[in-house]
């Protein structure tokens, strides 16, 4: 089994003026949980991006199980990315939806509906997408990137806007999915959430790979006893290149 | 191929059940009805649904697809997320648009002539009136979905769409009227087909207009048109120009949307 899950060397990418990704370097390894941390507008969500192929990097390569993903495709049945806004055509229905994305990746895969029970989605899913509320197509958000047992899951604020219970369950079920050894690359503004998942950390600041190591490596390198503190002084020190 | 076909049918059952496609079809409905009725004429209703048509579909198709497109985004990057291929996705989606307008508008358009039955003559200018709607919706929704596509703000996007129809519709008519009056004192029969060309909505027009007794009434122009549309090559090259109008819109999207960052 490939040790590292995705490689990512000298990534950039540029909107316009502004260079949200410069020359970044990171490795995610196989089998564990890796938060992207940074202040709003650091390149999280682009970087997320660009590992599934929606934003093409300008330079540098990104490698999943080490084959180069710029250009691939079949790749990505191997991910379930649950992205950051859950707007979906609204006169579908979540049944529909999920059977669309069933046709899409073609049924190889055997269904994890683990999600979907324990978020008590029945009914809901037979109504229109459009009468949901917010937390409940979250719901459904979340449970179609867990639902094709993909081997790596790629999470932008993935309890945004969920309940307390629903996002302790998504939690454990991340938990539970890194015990039979898959991959997480989770992104969220809340670092105590983190701080139950994450075994590694990476710290982007103004697009720039600032830390990255273990969660406690990071605590102990900024003297810091919570991930919300540490965080908080790399921040406030501004670009610190941590020997990791 | 298989992934063209399974976006084209969840956007299209999407887009059919969406208030404002059903509301397109109920106003077609109830236009070609009250003019049926009033007229007690399918003749006279079908030369007054060719300017409906003519100013109606291309608005429509381009604004209602703009903004779906639009609200569309999240869903799109949800698609592309799965094992897709970007050129497949595009096709699918586009063609996810169009066909459900085509579909609104046949329905709306035919049905009441369905309902009061029509003698053979009205049924081919039926036809020729389902078939401008169609070439016309393919080709402003494939221009809707370059703009969407292009435009990364909503606003400037749903501008430019309008400033689009504007431009062939009355900017266009005004711009042909002028440059006649000025250079009446010319030859101007190629000029002006070659102009009419240049808008997918004039060649549709013409091309209907041409199959009523009212041709005769558009005088020595009308005579060149009919001229020109009467003969293979005529017939040939306004096709060809109908088509492009959707090739171009379509294959200049698809480069876009190839490149595009979501």
């Amino acid at each position: 089994m490939n040790q590292l899950k995705i490689q990512i060397s000298g990534l950039s990418k540029r909107f316009g003026t502004t260079d949200v990704l410069r020359t970044i370097d990171l490795v995610v390894r196989t089998g564990r949980v890796i938060a992207i941390v940074g202040p709003n507008g650091a390149g999280k969500t682009t970087l997320i991006k660009s590992i599934l192929g929606l934003t093409r990097p300008d330079t540098g390569r990104i490698l999943f199980e080490g084959a180069d993903v710029i250009g691939a495709d079949a790749y990505r049945a191997r991910i379930g990315y649950m992205p950051q806004i859950a707007r979906f055509p609204e006169n579908l229905t979540g049944a529909e939806l999920i059977r669309m994305l069933k046709d899409l990746r073609g049924g190889a895969a055997e269904l994890d509906t683990e999600l979907l029970q324990s978020f008590e989605l029945g009914t809901a899913l037979e109504k229109p997408l459009r009468v949901l509320s917010g937390g409940t197509r979250q719901k459904v958000n979340a449970a179609m990137a867990f639902l094709f047992s993909p081997d790596l899951l790629v999470l932008d604020e993935p309890t945004a806007g969920l309940d307390p219970l629903a996002s302790s369950i998504l939690k454990d079920k991340i938990l539970a999915d890194r015990g039979s050894g898959k991959t997480a690359v989770v992104t969220s503004h809340i670092m105590n959430e983190l701080e139950e998942l994450a075994d590694d950390v990476a710290f982007l600041l103004d697009g720039r790979v600032a830390f990255v190591g273990t969660l406690d490596e990071l605590k102990r390198i900024t003297a810091q006893a919570t991930l919300e503190r540490a965080v908080a002084t790399m921040m406030t020190r501004g670009w610190v290149r941590a020997a990791a | 191929m298989n992934t063209i076909f399974k976006v084209l049918k969840y956007q299209a059952r999407d887009a059919v059940r969406s208030r404002w496609l059903i509301g397109y079809a109920i106003f077609f409905g109830l236009v070609t009805e009250g003019l049926l009725r009033f007229s007690g004429d399918p003749a006279k209703t079908q030369l007054s649904l060719v300017s409906v048509v003519l100013f109606v579909v291309p608005l429509v198709a381009i604004v209602f697809g703009t903004v779906y497109l639009y609200n569309a985004r999240e869903f799109i990057e949800l698609i592309l997320a799965q094992p897709v291929r970007r050129r497949q996705t595009y096709t699918g989606l586009y063609l996810g648009l169009a066909l459900p307008m085509v579909l609104a508008f046949a329905v709306g358009l035919g049905f009441p002539f369905l309902l009061h039955g029509i003698d053979a003559p009205a049924w081919n200018t039926l036809v020729a009136l389902l078939l401008a709607g169609t070439v016309l919706t393919g080709a402003f929704s494939a221009i809707a979905t370059l703009i969407a596509v292009r435009c990364e703000d909503r606003l400037r996007g749903l501008g430019t769409a309008i400033a689009v129809w504007l431009m062939l519709t009355v900017v266009y008519d005004g711009l042909v009227l002028f440059i006649l009056a000025v250079m009446s004192d010319y030859p101007l029969e190629k000029a002006t087909l070659a102009m009419m060309m240049a808008n997918p909505i004039d060649i549709a027009r013409v091309a209907l207009l041409l199959r009523f007794d009212g041709a005769a009434m558009m005088g020595y122009t009308g005579a060149v048109f009919l001229k020109f549309f009467g003969g293979a090559w005529g017939a040939a090259i306004a096709i060809t120009a109908l088509m492009a109008w959707i090739a171009g819109p379509v294959a200049l999207g698809m480069r876009a949307f190839q490149r595009k960052d979501f």
